[in-house]
């Protein structure tokens, strides 16, 4: 907990960069929340911000452990991570496999996400700006046509095939209009306030039994079905072979003044 | 079928469970002489009396009866596995299972017992899942209480309040999707009497897939969300895949046996009009609950739904077991089989008796049989080969296959086949008569020989058997009705 305390305040006596390099920045906009409270689809603004090209590897997350031993796996707590926290690595500064060097990261608690971030001077995107960035059509993928229907027949044949014993390396699968790479297709990702569809009684979300057939901005969006309900099972220390994260950070003042 | 189960299989110290036994059999014998105390002293939530693992049984095959008389606690583990299987021949599906099978496997126990559910996710599955055990009355049927990611284990206990036969199935969003990829399974909650002793028990669930390429194109097939919104399949099947319960997996039983069907219906979407070919069910419990209804031919099972089935069989034979929405069965693959062997009884189904001409209009019909018509011409070989190549498509390519390859393990192959070609009767006794449950070689290896007689002509046999021996690498004379003819007389 310390460590993280003096992170955090390191990070604040950082100068930003103003084009955050590995990053894209993703123009605003106007989105329709999957997830809706009311009779109609509501709308929310987005704001400009930065967005990992790729989701971390297991290289980059090698560094982070490196600079930060509280997160070597023989010392992590339980509280901040599960026990099979990197448990695909051979030790705990030894990714293994040299060809997982360029795999996104995954086994990985949202506290041990959370904290690389930071370490990187950002933050873990909020699932609503998680959600505008991965909605944007692919440009190309498998000589495919780049329409929202075709991404999400895409994605859901991804979740069709079992995943490899050592994941593809990121930016293997497709880049969108945003530039961003494997937003579907390679692994989940963590989100800031994944756990923000609980309910605030901690009682049973939106998605079971009653399934999902209302409250919902699409029904036949099975894609989104599943990211939501994945979500929706996970705590903040549970680590899963294919849910992986990438990181994002706000547009600094003077950037949005130039714009 | 109906197993005594010895306790000390089960728990450790039986001796001063044994006693508390007896208390209650005493304890329950007296209620029943008191008019005005309630017939039983447990009541649906009386405190378990020992615990153990639940067997639990992959389809066909169903777990022995529990027999307690009390209520126990049992203990279910359940694991979710993702992996591609065969859903047809040269077709894979990635299935989502319970326990690695369609359907999972079943779990049986008794009512008024406390059930102790372990749901586990394995590491490496992509989705989040969950279990709705409609033998549940709380929230979700379980589905809430047990929502777990990959890698992990959920645990949650119920009550079995109700009898029955009840359908479990995945309940995460999308909940259709989960359904349709194959996760369903029964749970079977024994009345405390126990149901009825039977010769065989048997479990049999059917279920739709909805895949990208139309039925039979083969591959890896992923899920087609359009077709499942449309409530269109390309395959209904018993048993998780075609031929999931024909050929070697198969139901078997003999001639007498009284046999029980635990029939599912996982849907996601269908209705099934459940029918034995050339069964009455005797006895049928509708919708896996109490009612009883007697003398039954089709009997609707609903998507989520159960019906136990019962009946004896008198005649030996290959008894197809279909969705008599019957399209279903002859193209989607919705067809199992029962064979039962055993002794004929002409009293109750003779078989064909003759073959006759029918002339309308002419009241005197002429046999067709070799004492009165005259010898059937010889004809040449490309006119039988001809002949023989479509009645073989219509009669026999949908098990032995167009390649004449057969299915490796179950249906034996009639290219390059030993068995065929070497026989003195070139075939013809196998046509006539059909193959009754005998285990043959062929080729060196070993099937279960399971051929229905098909009750066709001199005629056709002889078509038949003049393509099966001129295809696939095949070589022979052709074959002419009078050898038939001759072999059907002997």
């Amino acid at each position: 907990m310390k460590t993280l305390v003096a992170l955090s305040l390191l990070c604040c006596s950082m100068r930003l960069p103003a084009q955050p390099s590995g990053m894209v920045r993703i123009p605003g906009g106007v989105f329709t929340p999957f997830l809706q409270t009311g009779a109609r689809p509501s709308k929310i603004t987005v704001a400009d911000f930065y967005l990992d090209k790729h989701a971390v590897t297991n290289a980059e997350f090698l560094q982070f452990v490196r600079a930060n031993p509280s997160w070597k796996r023989s010392c992590v707590t339980r509280i901040f991570a599960d026990s099979n926290y990197l448990q695909h690595w051979a030790g705990d500064l030894d990714i293994g496999d040299p060809r997982a060097a360029n795999s996104p990261v995954t086994n990985i608690s949202w506290f041990a996400a959370d904290a690389y971030c930071r370490w990187k001077g950002n933050r873990l995107p909020t699932m609503t700006e998680w959600e505008y960035a991965a909605g944007a059509a692919p440009v190309h993928y498998k000589g495919r046509a780049n329409t929202r229907h075709d991404l999400s027949r895409l994605i859901l044949e991804w979740y069709d095939h079992p995943a490899p014993s050592i994941l593809p390396p990121v930016m293997s699968t497709y880049r969108n209009s945003f530039g961003l790479y494997d937003m579907h297709g390679l692994v989940w990702e963590w989100v800031e306030d994944f756990n923000s569809i609980l309910p605030a009684n901690g009682g049973p979300g939106p998605f079971v039994c009653g399934a999902g057939s209302i409250g919902t901005a699409n029904k036949e969006d099975y894609a989104a079905y599943m990211r939501f309900a994945l979500r929706q099972s996970l705590r903040a220390e549970y680590t899963v072979r294919t849910l992986g994260f990438r990181c994002a950070r706000d547009i600094a003042p003077r950037d949005i003044v130039k714009k | 079928m109906k197993k005594a189960h010895n306790p000390q299989r089960f728990r450790p110290g039986a001796a001063g469970h044994a006693f508390i036994t007896l208390a209650t059999v005493v304890f329950l014998s007296a209620g029943c002489n008191d008019a005005v105390a309630p017939a039983n002293f447990l009541t649906d939530t009386t405190s378990a009396f020992g615990e153990y693992n639940a067997e639990l049984a992959h389809a066909p095959s169903v777990p022995p009866a529990p027999t307690f008389g009390h209520p126990e606690k049992v203990i279910v583990h359940l694991e979710v596995v993702e992996k591609v299987m065969q859903l047809a021949d040269g077709v894979n599906y990635t299935y989502w299972t319970f326990g690695g099978s369609v359907p999972g496997p079943m779990i049986r126990v008794t009512a008024g017992d406390e059930v102790e559910m372990h749901l586990s996710n394995d590491p490496n599955n992509k989705m989040p899942h969950n279990i709705d055990l409609h033998a549940v009355c709380g929230p979700g049927g379980g589905a809430e209480a047990t929502l777990t990611v990959p890698g992990h284990t959920s645990i949650f206990s119920f009550r079995a309040l109700k009898p029955g036969l009840y359908v479990y199935h995945c309940a995460t969003a999308p909940v259709g999707m989960h359904i349709a990829n194959g996760m369903y399974g029964m749970i079977l909650v024994d009345p405390k009497e126990g149901y009825p002793a039977v010769d065989k028990e048997f479990y049999l669930m059917q279920g739709e897939f909805y895949t990208k390429g139309k039925n039979g194109q083969p591959g890896l097939q992923p899920f087609d969300m359009d077709k499942a919104i449309k409530e269109q399949p390309e395959y209904v099947v018993f048993n998780g895949s075609v031929g999931g319960a024909t050929g070697t997996h198969a139901l078997r039983a003999k001639v007498g046996d009284r046999i029980r069907i635990f029939v599912g219906n996982g849907g996601p979407n269908l209705v099934s009009s459940f029918h034995i070919i050339g069964q009455i069910f005797d006895r049928v419990y509708e919708e896996g609950g109490n009612e009883v209804h007697e003398n039954i031919q089709t009997t609707v099972i609903p998507a989520g739904g159960s019906a136990i089935v019962e009946f004896t069989c008198r005649e030996p034979g290959v008894y197809s077991i279909v969705d008599h929405s019957i399209f279903r069965a002859f193209n989607k693959g919705a067809l199992a089989q029962l064979v039962v062997t055993g002794p004929a009884d002409k009293t109750v189904y003779s078989g064909k008796i003759k073959d006759e001409l029918f002339q309308p209009g002419n009241p005197v019909a002429q046999s067709d049989e070799e004492t009165a018509g005259p010898p059937a011409p010889d004809l040449p070989e490309e006119v039988r080969y001809k002949s023989g190549h479509q009645l073989f498509d219509m009669n026999c390519s949908a098990c032995h296959q167009n390649s004449g390859l057969g299915m490796p393990g179950a249906i034996p192959p009639l290219a390059k086949s030993d068995f065929l070609m070497n026989r003195s009767d070139k075939g013809i006794g196998v046509l006539l008569n059909g193959i009754d449950g005998e285990a043959i070689s062929v080729n060196g290896k070993p099937f279960q020989g399971v051929m229905p007689n098909l009750h066709l002509s001199d005629q056709q046999i002889a078509d038949i058997l003049t393509y099966v021996r001129n295809s696939w690498g095949n070589k022979s004379p052709v074959i002419q009705e009078k050898e038939v003819r001759k072999i059907r007389n002997q």
